[in-house]
């Protein structure tokens, strides 16, 4: 897992055209970086050292069966990786995933979230029960899913699925496999976007009800172009999340039928194959990518941490 | 354009609190009205359910003759100015401008030629395509006035619009939202708990006090002639003095001596049975150096000499403070109004005099003075309700 890629959003804003700074701010900015040391030097010093030497491992030809076959190869891994049609099969069905996933997270995320924000009563126990997917265990749960729907034993097959397994097709348990994540995630998301609602002055929308806005305009026009920040952060955590999709697939399938992701595909050359080189290699792949949809959210969209924007807020 | 009834309307929060009870206000078209009060009297409820945004409990509202309680804020076509500006930061001044047009799905050439007419009027031609969070607190608050004005509303609703700025800035926004109020002739109603704004702007004012209303009238009116204590001690600055005194018969005994009444006063407090307790009140204007005074003149009034406690001169006048040997009249509202006034308008301990004097007056501190006041000038109240025994509407 790549914890540095959390790092991307927090960077600091490049100064445009470096004016020249006055001594007091040098000397504020100075003391920052000071302060930042510390933290800074330990999250290095705890993923930049496995970071490095995963890329160094992804280098070389390097399987534990074969331990006197290690040798240094350059690129190849890589070639090898990415001529694979399995890698890509993992690859489409893990984008799929995300995406499909994430996108059902935010609207019900959303609409949790303004149910949340608008409740008067027992505000914090809806909170509180919202959660409780969240705060599962994410195998645990996810065996829960798996009996229920297994046929003959499991309640849910019974009822829904008749004399079909669900788990034993490729788009079914695709689909089972977001239902399992939806469920556990969306009060995360909805958490987060709660968060950027109360961003949102009550103010702002009775000015809109006053030029003429309906409900949804009040939501589209106002509400979401305001929390945007806030939106664009549950975006990028969840996405980077959901894109390393693990526990789910290797309890509900096993990655059987095509419905492995990238992150199962590398556990299986990796700690079941124990090919080093080639699992190394497509966890530095995994890197890449994440760290490519980073850096799209960050640059391309301008996602900051929540109040940090300077053209927002009064 | 549009006239707009409040008949007995009531608003009770969910959670039992009482914001206003009954009132009673008939705004005609074009008319410019001002709600003043105290914090918490219940002005932003009284608003807020004219556009829409509360519930009336009970009562109705009309607006052009026609019943808008359950009128959603969108259907009343009434713009609102909100203290804090409410402009949406995510869009530049003129889409700002322009979102109520474009939610009325006006075209674009209109909108366009709306927004610049209203900018222009405003001031704000060359900050359009800024954003609200560049610009500066009298700016924004144009801007608010700008995206009220362009769509042409029913009527203005303006909730402490100029409460955010400095003295100067409000000084200059104040005669620019009189002019262009009466430039549009749009009916407004603005709150707002500034005596100045109160007195300067509207053609009526109404009092407010935890909820209910306490007088209505021209600016001129309730300071010549205020209903009870709260409205007697609200209007005017610095307000009005109170103090104990006795009638008896046709004389007033009060800690400024025994003033004889005029037969206007004394007929007017017969007529509304004056008790032998009342409190008297006097506003700081109506006193004058009695050594300036002619003659001639002087026989008219009264006259009592009391020691110069401090002396504040403001170039055009001097204000003289005067301590009283007896405690000065005190009921609830006197002291609701003190209190609000954060004890600003009350100077000293609570018990001074506070008489207004020409500026060629030689009043020194530490020396007494002979201080001349018009005895017709007198209201008195009734200490038990604060009713204005002296009334004559
Ligand atoms: N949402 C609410 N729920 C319950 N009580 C409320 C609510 N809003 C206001 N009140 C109460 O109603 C009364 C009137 O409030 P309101 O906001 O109208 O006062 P105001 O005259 O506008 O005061 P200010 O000058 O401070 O703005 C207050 O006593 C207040 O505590
Ligand atoms: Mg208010």
């Amino acid at each position: 897992m790549s914890h540095a890629v959390t790092e991307a959003p927090a960077k600091p804003a490049p100064a445009k055209g470096k004016p020249a700074l006055s001594e007091g701010k040098r000397a504020e900015r100075r003391l920052g970086l000071l302060l930042c040391a510390p933290a800074a030097i330990v999250m290095i010093a705890v993923t930049g050292y496995p970071i490095a030497y995963s890329i160094w491992l992804s280098l070389q030809r390097y399987d534990l069966r074969f331990p006197d076959e290690r040798q240094f190869v350059g690129f190849e891994n890589y070639v090898a990786v990415l001529s694979n049609s399995y890698w890509w099969t993992a690859f489409g069905t893990t984008m799929f995933l995300t995406v499909v996933s994430v996108a059902i997270e935010l609207v019900l995320g959303m609409a949790l979230a303004l149910v949340m924000h608008r409740t008067l009563v027992g505000r914090g126990l809806v909170r509180t029960v919202t959660l409780i997917p969240y705060g599962i265990v994410t195998v645990v749960a996810a065996f829960s899913w798996f009996y229920a729907w297994t046929p003959e034993t499991g309640y849910l097959a019974n009822a829904l699925a008749g004399e079909s397994a669900p788990l034993t097709q490729q788009w079914p348990s695709l689909w089972l496999i977001i239902l399992a994540e939806v469920w556990k995630t969306t009060p995360f998301m909805a958490l987060l976007l709660m968060a950027g609602l109360a961003l949102v002055p009550d103010d702002l929308l009775k000015a809109a009800s006053m030029d003429g806005a309906n409900a949804w305009q009040r939501f589209t026009k106002v509400m979401v172009p305001v929390m945007k920040p806030a939106i664009l952060v549950a975006l990028l955590f969840r996405t980077l999340d959901a894109f390393r999709i693990f526990d789910n697939i290797f309890v509900l399938t096993n990655g059987a039928n095509d419905t492995s992701s990238v992150s199962m595909q590398t556990y299986n050359n990796l700690i079941k194959g124990l090919n080093l080189g080639i699992g190394s290699t497509m966890a530095v792949l995994i890197f890449i990518t994440v760290a490519i949809i980073a850096f799209i959210f960050v640059k391309v969209f301008g996602t900051a941490a929540p109040g940090s924007d300077q053209g927002g807020r009064r | 354009m549009a006239e707009i009834v409040l008949d007995k309307v009531t608003k009770r929060y969910p959670d039992g609190a009482l914001a206003v009870s009954e009132m009673d206000i008939e705004i005609a078209d074009g008319e410019f009205v001002i709600l003043v009060g105290p914090s918490g009297c219940g002005k932003s409820t009284a608003l807020n359910m004219i556009a829409g945004l509360e519930d009336i409990s009970s009562g109705e509202l009309r607006i052009d003759g026609a019943r808008a309680n359950e009128k959603a804020p969108k259907d009343r076509d009434i713009a609102m100015v909100f203290q804090s500006y409410a402009l949406y930061p995510h869009m530049s001044v003129r889409e700002n401008m322009a979102f109520p047009l474009r939610l009325a799905k006006v075209d674009d050439a209109t909108v366009r030629s709306k927004v610049e007419e209203a900018a222009a009027i405003l001031d704000l031609t060359q900050h359009l395509d800024r954003k609200p969070s560049n610009l500066s607190g009298g700016q924004r608050q144009r801007v608010a006035m700008g995206r009220a004005i362009v769509r042409s509303p029913k009527a203005f609703l303006m909730d402490e619009p100029l409460s955010n700025l400095d003295a100067k800035l409000r000084g200059q926004m104040r005669t620019s939202v009189s002019k262009l109020q009466r430039q549009l002739g749009t009916t407004t109603v603005y709150v707002t708990h500034d005596q100045t704004e109160a007195m300067t702007l509207g053609d009526r004012v109404v009092v407010l006090r935890g909820g209910i209303v306490q007088q209505i009238g021209s600016p001129q009116f309730l300071y010549d002639h205020p209903a009870n204590l709260f409205v007697a001690g609200f209007i005017g600055s610095p307000s009005m003095n109170f103090v104990p005194a006795t009638l008896e018969d046709g004389s007033l005994k009060t800690p400024l001596g025994t003033i004889t009444l005029t037969d206007r006063v004394r007929r007017l407090a017969e007529a509304a049975d004056a008790p032998r307790e009342v409190v008297a009140g006097i506003r700081p204007e109506h006193f004058e150096d009695a050594a300036l005074m002619e003659e001639s003149h002087r026989q008219g009034g009264s006259t009592f000499t009391a020691t110069v406690d401090v002396l504040e001169s403001m170039g055009a006048e001097k204000y003289a403070y005067f301590t009283v040997e007896e405690e000065l009249a005190t009921t609830a509202e006197l002291e609701e109004l003190a209190a609000d006034a954060g004890a600003t308008d009350v100077p000293g301990t609570g018990s001074a005099i506070v008489t207004r004097l020409s500026a060629s007056s030689e009043a020194r501190e530490g020396q007494p003075l002979d201080v001349w006041f018009d005895p017709d000038r007198i209201q008195l109240f009734d200490p038990a309700n604060g009713t204005n025994l002296t009334y004559s509407g």
